[in-house]
């Protein structure tokens, strides 16, 4: 009882400097935790992807197309059990700025796949009905301000002209990683429409998505899909919706592997200001714990003292740093509207950031406690700070 | 009367492991804030480098980057006939129509499959760019599958060395030289003749026209002409602030992340000097009461105080920028989000950044500083020789 009495005496003998250090604390593990959160939004799209969907596309690359029939060769494969078109539109609503994905798909099957886009029956039902229709994500038509019924004009850039359409549906996430910050519409009005303005671009289509009945035949079905297709015009590169997904995270992953290495920076600037002020707490007591061990206590017991009062000091800063991540990333989502469609801070963030404390207290206290423990009581008893 | 500096060196001296750690935490700051400003400046060097200030580059109106631009055989002789447009030395226009398509390929060190951008150029393309030059192999012959490519792609992508065969579009290209662009994007770049992969490709329409101007300063004039024409629905750029463009989201995104970084980080390394500037103003409390009583006045002890922290912080900054100039040495390449396409460019140290960053350390000590020397300053002579 006596020891946490003395640990909390000490820590709070310089309130100043001690209030300084969890002020410290609290920026850096709050800034440590936005930064692993901000990682994680990275990869969230490929953590929403189901096991039972594959994607095909041109082996090319993505913005090659691929021509239409392929729906039906596709969908004669054994064991596929739903195809539908999909064309990625990049339409600029007002300013490039509001940037949000745009997708043109063959709506009764695509939903079909995707149940964890919930939509209201009776929505879904008019979306399916109006040919320009459109089904919003809940957090698009929230950052835009979009009711059903509104009009939301698009000007296209991979497919030109001026484009109309009509909210009809918002769906709402199903599950906490489902991004509802796409927009989907009609890929025949798409098509029609591109056959009227530029007929040798109709007929195009830029992705299928397919789902299979059985999980474990993905990548004997995937082959099958790519076999159909070889040696001809277009020969297609099927994958899992994950690896499709990861495909675009790994290219940009110098950009995640810079943040998560600048998010340790910030525990190293932490360290350096800990070790800092432990290291002048213990020079400004060596008298005291002179006296301590001239009483009688063991070199042990001075040490311990010193890593309480590390940990003590670290473990407040932390404890706020981490409850602020909650409300400040809360924030952070709100502001970035729909650049990171999902933004939650994980267990396995704070988990990192306890044990990042727990490594700074114990190395910030590590040289002082040393020097404490060893030093001759003759020596520290004249010791002056 | 002015404290003499010696007073002030000494005193940082003492304390070297507390300088050090405080000096420390600001070097770590000052290193991430010089480090993304060279990223950025890197990036914009590169697409920079990539324009010629004479040349334009027309892509489909609204289409915003190559690859979703498409600008029919019609429309782009339409261009060619622009009386703005230079001549070669053997009276040819000074035109390329390029198709710009991307590939897949995979990288050599982890083999990610990597967007690359495949350029069939015409054949003025050399002569309108006048930084490529190949190096290696010999440049691809008009009519055939060959194919050339840029230093980044053949360092990085397995399949792409000299005498290599890719596979795209239904067909074998063999790689018959490696070109240098002076650190422009087309060093992430794979050329061939336009024709062949538009063939290829069963494509009808071209992505940009690139042209050289007879004059610079003859841009608004052709801009104008082709605004104006109802037969075509054109974007016409300089080449240069065309290919800047190319880099805004991802400079923008580096340079406000960067900033919002450094600028957090820099309240824990202030916060780590006015710690260490607290602590050395109370320790010395006598000393500073009989520097009171031997006639120096506030001023002289408010000034002697923060020139110990503006040290410190001149210590970090030379630290932080010392250990940023080694971030010259890496290449980095990821996915640029607006061409979609891989991009290569390195970390580039200019003085202006150099300087900015000291600048930033100094403040910071300036800024961590302050209250403890105005509490230096504050003690009254009678109450501070106390204490001796």
């Amino acid at each position: 009882m006596h020891f946490f009495k003395l640990i909390l005496r000490n820590a709070l003998r310089h309130k100043l400097r001690t209030g300084l250090t969890v002020l410290g604390f609290v920026v850096a593990f709050l800034s440590f935790g936005l930064l692993q959160t901000i990682v994680d939004a990275w990869y969230a799209g490929a953590e929403g992807a189901a096991p039972d969907r594959l994607i095909t596309r041109n082996a090319v690359s993505l913005v090659v197309p691929l021509p239409l029939h392929y729906r039906e060769k596709i969908r004669s494969v054994e064991g596929v059990k739903t195809v539908a078109a999909a064309n990625w539109f990049a339409g600029v609503y007002q300013e490039p700025k509001n940037f949000f994905p745009q997708f043109a798909v063959d709506p009764a099957p695509y939903f079909s796949m995707f149940p964890e886009y919930r939509i209201a029956g009776d929505e879904f039902r008019a979306f399916l009905r109006d040919r320009k229709g459109a089904v919003v994500g809940r957090k698009l038509a929230q950052t835009h301000g979009w009711k059903i019924g509104d009009a939301v004009p698009l000007k296209g850039t991979i497919f030109p002209g001026n484009w109309e359409f009509v909210v009809r549906a918002i769906y709402d996430a199903g599950e906490a990683k489902t991004d509802t910050s796409q927009f989907f519409f009609h890929w025949d009005y798409l098509n029609e429409t591109m056959r009227a303005r530029a007929p040798l671009r109709a007929n195009q289509v830029g992705i299928f998505v397919i789902s299979v009945a059985d999980v474990d035949r993905a990548a004997a079905i995937s082959e099958a899909i790519d076999q159909q297709f070889r040696n001809s015009i277009a020969e297609t590169l099927t994958e899992t919706e994950q690896a499709f997904q990861i495909g675009f995270v790994k290219q940009t992953e110098a950009i995640v592997i810079a943040i998560r290495i600048v998010s340790f920076v910030v525990i190293f600037i932490m360290l350096a200001v800990m070790a800092n002020t432990m290291a002048m707490t213990a020079r400004e007591r060596m008298s005291e714990y002179a006296t301590l061990k001239a009483l009688g206590f063991p070199p042990s017991y001075v040490s311990a003292l010193i890593f309480g009062e590390s940990l003590a000091i670290a473990g407040v800063g932390c404890a706020i740093g981490v409850g602020l991540t909650f409300p400040v990333g809360n924030w952070f989502a709100q502001q970035m509207g729909t650049l990171f469609p999902v933004f939650e801070v994980s267990g396995e963030t704070v988990a990192l950031q306890l044990a990042c404390a727990v490594a700074v207290a114990v190395i910030a206290a590590a040289l002082p406690a040393r020097r404490a423990a060893r030093i001759r009581i003759v020596e520290g008893l004249r010791a002056i700070g | 009367m002015v404290i003499p500096i010696r007073y002030t060196l000494r005193n940082l001296w003492t304390r070297k492991l507390t300088t050090a750690l405080t000096a420390g935490g600001m070097a770590l700051v000052v290193f991430v804030f010089a480090a993304v400003q060279m990223l950025d400046t890197g990036l914009r060097a590169t697409l920079v480098a990539t324009g010629q200030p004479d040349n334009i580059l027309v892509t489909r109106r609204g289409a915003g980057s190559e690859i979703s631009s498409g600008i029919d055989r019609v429309q782009a002789s339409l261009i060619e006939a622009q009386p703005e447009i230079a001549l070669g030395p053997a009276g040819e226009r000074l035109v390329s129509k390029e198709a710009v398509i991307l590939i897949t390929l995979p990288k050599r060190d982890s083999g990610q499959a990597t967007n690359v951008t495949t350029r069939g150029v015409g054949e003025t393309a050399y002569t309108l760019r006048p930084q490529i030059k190949i190096v290696q192999g010999r440049a691809f012959r008009r009519g055939s599958a060959e194919i050339i490519v840029g230093g980044s792609i053949a360092e990085r992508f397995d399949g792409a060395s000299l005498g290599a065969v890719l596979r795209f579009g239904g067909r074998e290209w063999r790689v018959v030289g490696i070109f240098d662009s002076a650190g422009s994007a087309f060093d992430s770049e794979v050329w061939g003749d336009a024709d062949q992969i538009m063939q290829s490709f069963r494509r009808q329409a071209y992505s940009s026209v690139v042209a050289r101007l007879t004059d610079a300063s003859a841009f608004d004039a052709i801009k104008a002409r082709l605004d104006a024409d109802p037969r075509v629905t054109l974007d016409v750029k300089r080449e240069r602030s065309f290919f800047e463009d190319q880099s805004q989201a991802l400079s923008n995104f580096i340079r406000y992340l960067g900033l919002t970084l450094s600028i957090i980080f820099s309240i824990g390394a202030m916060i780590g000097a006015m710690i260490t500037m607290y602590a050395a103003v109370a320790t010395r409390v006598g000393e500073i009461g009989t520097l009171r009583a031997l006639g120096f006045r506030r001023s002289a002890v408010l000034a002697a105080f923060l020139f110990e922290a503006v040290l410190i912080g001149a210590i970090g900054g030379v630290a932080g920028v010392a250990l940023a100039s080694f971030m010259q040495f890496l290449r980095i390449s990821t996915l640029n989000w607006q061409s979609f396409a891989e991009l290569a460019f390195s970390f580039t140290l200019t003085l202006e950044i150099a300087l900015a960053s000291f600048a930033f350390s100094v403040l910071m000590g300036i800024i961590g500083g302050f209250l403890p020397a105005v509490r230096a300053a504050r003690l009254s002579i009678v109450d501070a020789l106390r204490t001796l």
